[in-house]
């Protein structure tokens, strides 16, 4: 069984359909990758995933419950736990006060009472960014803050992790560190899933892909199997070594 | 029958001016993202301008008419637009309310300062024309007005769906950035929208004058029924709008028809629309987390432990030199200033911290005194249950609108404040109508603090107590997740927090020690009244706390101060009476952006002078502490509890 199926969610804004009847798990111990090009309704998907959007049909399952109709902060205490793309650090709060703020909620009143910081600084060393555990989060680069929301996110022991672009903003040589923190993570038995649109790191870390097109999911598969799709390749790729049938016959039809 | 029918129609009277009025208020919320709290005193102001036209120069009704509607308040709208609230909507809802709250203060202030109070008169329009269906006799001026409401509808209608400008005003609803991407030009969206609202604002107010008659409060208060009206058609519906404005007309109009006069229940007929909006808000669907916005805000920097009881301890010896020396009257305001600062400390937890915005924070104080006179135990035990009861009461006021935030919290808060007002307050269970109630002065171990001087002194150990406490929250786990949920809901959602208790303690919280402070100052003053605790002296309370800095303990102290001075400087200069209330509005209005205000300049003045005086100064009094290190600077500066000499003293 999957740690997170999500099943025929259908997501719409006015007239505008952004998640159209999608459908995909994620497995604990392995990386999946969700891409698409801008738009696809990747974001508007963990959005429903973590509770922050209600979807107009569907269902979301987490860890064999049904969770579509939990508020946030109880899905994210089942076990989940999510970066934004549009960055949510507390920018009054110092780095290191920030995944503080993640354990304290995470222990709940127990925390209220004996607060402790003993793995706070080694979860910013094992992100990478302990060297900036002092400044305010609103100072930091970009690229360190989304490593700042993955370590608060880790600070809630989360059985499933949805990071949302989590390398933009790194160089090249801190990407390849952050796909061998992201196998890690997930060799730990952590189910992950990433929204990315570096093919690179995508293609190198995820087990399993999900291409959405127009909030559909237009194919599913490991990285392998993705590259060659055509649908693909034309919906988002942005390359196409394999002669398109359905092209070449609306092609020939202009002529 | 007919006094239904006659009911019924001034009830679609007093809703079509709500109608008119709301309609203004929701086309400048949607266009420019700012809740204009004021709405309500700006049509006040333009009734009053109207008066003046018409009546005391003697114009044409006509002219009158269209230099108000046509030039002084679109004017008004622009202006306010262009250099007021343009830019507030994409920041913290906290800043936009305290701006609009500045201007609302603002406006009446200035209105009793032009237009000292006298009796005046509006007549209606037409006052000898009338209908007269079967027993009914409807007047020209509700004919007038029902039909004004139509025409108002009809050209929102066809301004937002028939021309350019309507369109773009429609696209800036849902992204003004985008609509400047495509050409559009949002500033101008707004500047139009903020004209038209302001206008109607003025129709509203000149056409409802003659009823409730030319009254600085009542005219500004009816907007509590604007504002219930736009709530009914969620803030961006126009057509729920009317439907909403016309209900509320009608059900006020049987209220006053079909409830009892006497008795208990006669405060109901006057809570009708805050009854109504009450209603409305809790039916508001859930509110969804907003996720990208603005965050990370400077913040007046937190004092080391041992600097805040140091300066403490300082202004516990002023205070006792102060109660040996003063006379009792005097006293009386000093005890006055330290009630005042301890309710903004209650506002420097939650506006400061917590990014909430309260607009009846005096109420709960109101409600702490109620108590303590109530439980007649003029003891410790008899003050915390009192600060109990005004948490407790905090906390339900928070508990319906759970699900909400930022702006509804704080209208709730509003309704709240005119429901103690008419309804609680004025009960022959709580003060009784016009009346009073007695309270002792504290007891604490045996020992009585019958002297002024005496009792003062134990106020400021409170005030001096309850600010250590605040700021040790601060340092700790609970003052680091405020400071969390301020800066994004979102991730703390996310990470698992239920936001909503949070809120409801916070609030809760935040009333009982507002709730303290009414205990405390029922026992200074020994008799006490609803007059103590009303509403509007809450809108004072939060300019000052805002405008002296709301994010820091020195700021409450200044601000305690100040708002202890205000009533003073008006009984010493009566005809300034107004001019300083406008003077405070307007003051919030420049100052309302920077939540950290006047405290911080002087936190800055502080620092400079350390800068250059510090070591000749050490130099010559080598007991004094050296500074830290510059690295933890930002965490340790000064915090003069009294005043800016002392700084330099002390540095």
């Amino acid at each position: 069984m999957s740690l997170l199926e999500v099943e025929d969610v259908v997501v719409r804004f006015g007239g505008v359909t952004a998640v159209d009847h999608a459908g995909f798990t994620a497995e604990a111990g392995r990386i999946t990758g969700l891409i698409g090009p801008n738009g696809a309704g990747k974001t508007t998907c963990f959005n429903v995933i973590t509770g922050l959007q209600k979807p107009n049909e569907g269902r979301i399952r987490f860890d064999g419950r049904t969770i579509t109709r939990l508020p946030v902060h109880r899905r994210s205490r089942r076990g989940m736990g999510r970066t934004f793309q549009r960055l949510e650090a507390f920018g009054s709060l110092t780095v290191r006060d920030n995944v503080r703020v993640a354990r304290d909620i995470h222990r709940g009143l127990a925390g209220l009472v004996r607060p402790a910081s003993a793995d706070v600084d080694g979860l910013l060393e094992r992100v990478g960014i302990a060297a900036y555990a002092d400044e305010r989060a609103d100072s930091i680069p970009t690229g360190v803050a989304r490593l700042l929301e993955l370590a608060r996110c880790l600070a809630g022991q989360p059985q499933l992790l949805l990071l949302d672009e989590p390398s933009s903003g790194l160089d090249e040589t801190e990407t390849q560190a952050f796909g061998e923190l992201l196998a890690a993570l997930a060799a730990e038995g952590r189910a992950i899933v990433m929204v990315e649109h570096d093919m690179d790191l995508v293609m190198s870390v995820c087990d399993e892909l999900h291409v959405l097109d127009f909030g559909r999911v237009i194919a599913s598969g490991p990285p392998a199997l993705i590259r060659a799709d055509p649908n693909v390749q034309r919906a988002y790729l942005g390359y196409s070594d394999v002669p398109d049938a359905d092209l070449t016959q609306e092609l020939e039809a202009v002529r | 029958m007919s006094t239904i029918i006659s009911f019924t129609i001034l009830g679609l009277f007093t809703g079509a001016a709500y109608a008119i009025a709301a309609s203004g208020l929701v086309l400048t919320y949607t266009t420019t993202r700012v809740f204009n709290i004021a709405h309500g005193a700006f049509g006040m102001v333009m009734a009053f301008t109207f008066w003046d036209f018409s009546q005391r120069q003697g114009m044409p009704t006509w002219l009158a008419l269209f230099l108000v509607l046509g030039v002084v308040a679109p004017g008004t709208g622009w202006l306010v637009q262009r250099f007021v609230t343009r830019g507030l909507g994409e920041g913290p809802v906290s800043v936009s309310l305290v701006v609009t709250v500045g201007l609302f203060v603002g406006l009446i202030g200035l209105a009793q300062y032009i237009w000292p109070p006298e009796p005046r008169t509006v007549p209606p329009f037409l006052p000898d024309k009338g209908l007269q269906i079967g027993d009914t006799y409807v007047t020209a001026h509700q004919i007038i007005t029902i039909v004004l409401s139509a025409v108002v509808a009809a050209m929102l209608y066809a301004l937002l769906n028939r021309t350019r400008v309507g369109t773009a005003m429609r696209a800036s609803v849902d992204n003004p950035v985008l609509l400047q991407l495509f050409g559009g030009k949002p500033d101008r969206v707004a500047s139009l929208s903020w004209a038209i609202g302001i206008s109607l604002a003025a129709l509203a107010g000149i056409l409802l004058s003659p009823v409730v008659g030319l009254s600085y409060f009542d005219l500004t208060l009816l907007v509590i029924n604007a504002y219930a009206a736009a709530m009914f058609g969620r803030l961006k519906s126009l057509p729920l709008t009317f439907v909403g404005a016309m209900g509320l007309g009608v059900l006020q109009s049987f209220a006053v028809a079909y409830l009892p006069s006497e008795g208990s229940l006669a405060g109901l007929r006057a809570v009708v629309p805050a009854l109504f909006l009450f209603v409305v808000i809790i039916a508001m669907p859930q509110a969804q987390l907003r996720i990208g916005q603005v965050k990370g805000i400077v913040t007046a920097p937190l004092p080391s432990m041992r600097k805040s009881v140091g300066w403490g301890a300082g202004l516990l010896g002023l205070v006792a030199l102060l109660a040996a020396s003063m006379s009792d009257a005097d006293l009386l305001l000093v005890g006055t200033a330290a009630t005042y600062a301890m309710a903004m400390l209650s506002l420097v937890l939650l506006t400061g911290y917590g990014g909430h915005v309260s607009l009846a924070q005096f109420t709960f104080a109101g409600v702490g005194a109620l108590a303590y006179a109530k439980l007649d135990e003029p003891n410790l035990y008899g003050l915390f249950m009192s600060a109990l009861i005004a948490a407790g009461v905090g906390a339900l006021v928070a508990l319906p609108v759970l699900r909400l935030t930022g702006l509804y919290l704080a209208l709730s808060t509003l309704a709240f404040g005119v429901l103690m007002d008419k309804l609680v307050f004025q009960a022959e269970f709580a003060f009784g109508f016009n009346g009073t109630l007695s309270a002792q002065r504290l007891t604490v171990l045996g020992h009585e603090f019958s002297s002024t001087g005496g009792y003062v002194l134990v106020m400021a150990v409170f005030f001096v107590l309850m600010a250590l406490a605040l700021l040790l929250l601060r340092r700790g786990v609970l003052g680091r997740l405020l400071i969390a949920m301020r800066d994004s809901p979102a991730a703390c959602g996310t990470l698992g927090l239920d936001m909503r208790w949070f809120r409801v303690a916070l609030f809760g919280l935040s009333a009982g020690m507002a709730g303290l402070a009414g205990g405390l100052f029922a026992g200074l003053r020994g008799t006490i009244g609803a007059a103590d605790f009303q509403l509007f002296n809450s809108l004072p309370l939060l300019l000052l706390a805002v405008v002296c800095g709301v994010t820091s303990v020195t700021g409450a102290t200044l601000g305690g101060i100040g708002l202890m001075l205000l009533p003073v400087l008006q009984s010493s200069r009566p005809e300034l009476a107004g001019l300083v209330f406008a003077v405070l509005g307007f003051g919030a209005v420049a100052l309302g952006r920077d939540p950290n205000g006047l405290a911080n300049l002087l936190f800055g003045l502080g620092r400079r002078l350390e800068a250059r005086f510090g070591d000749k100064v050490r130099a010559a009094v080598p007991v004094l502490p050296l500074p830290r290190p510059r690295a933890e600077d930002d965490s340790d500066t000064n915090i003069p509890l009294k005043e800016g000499a002392h700084v330099a003293a002390r540095s």
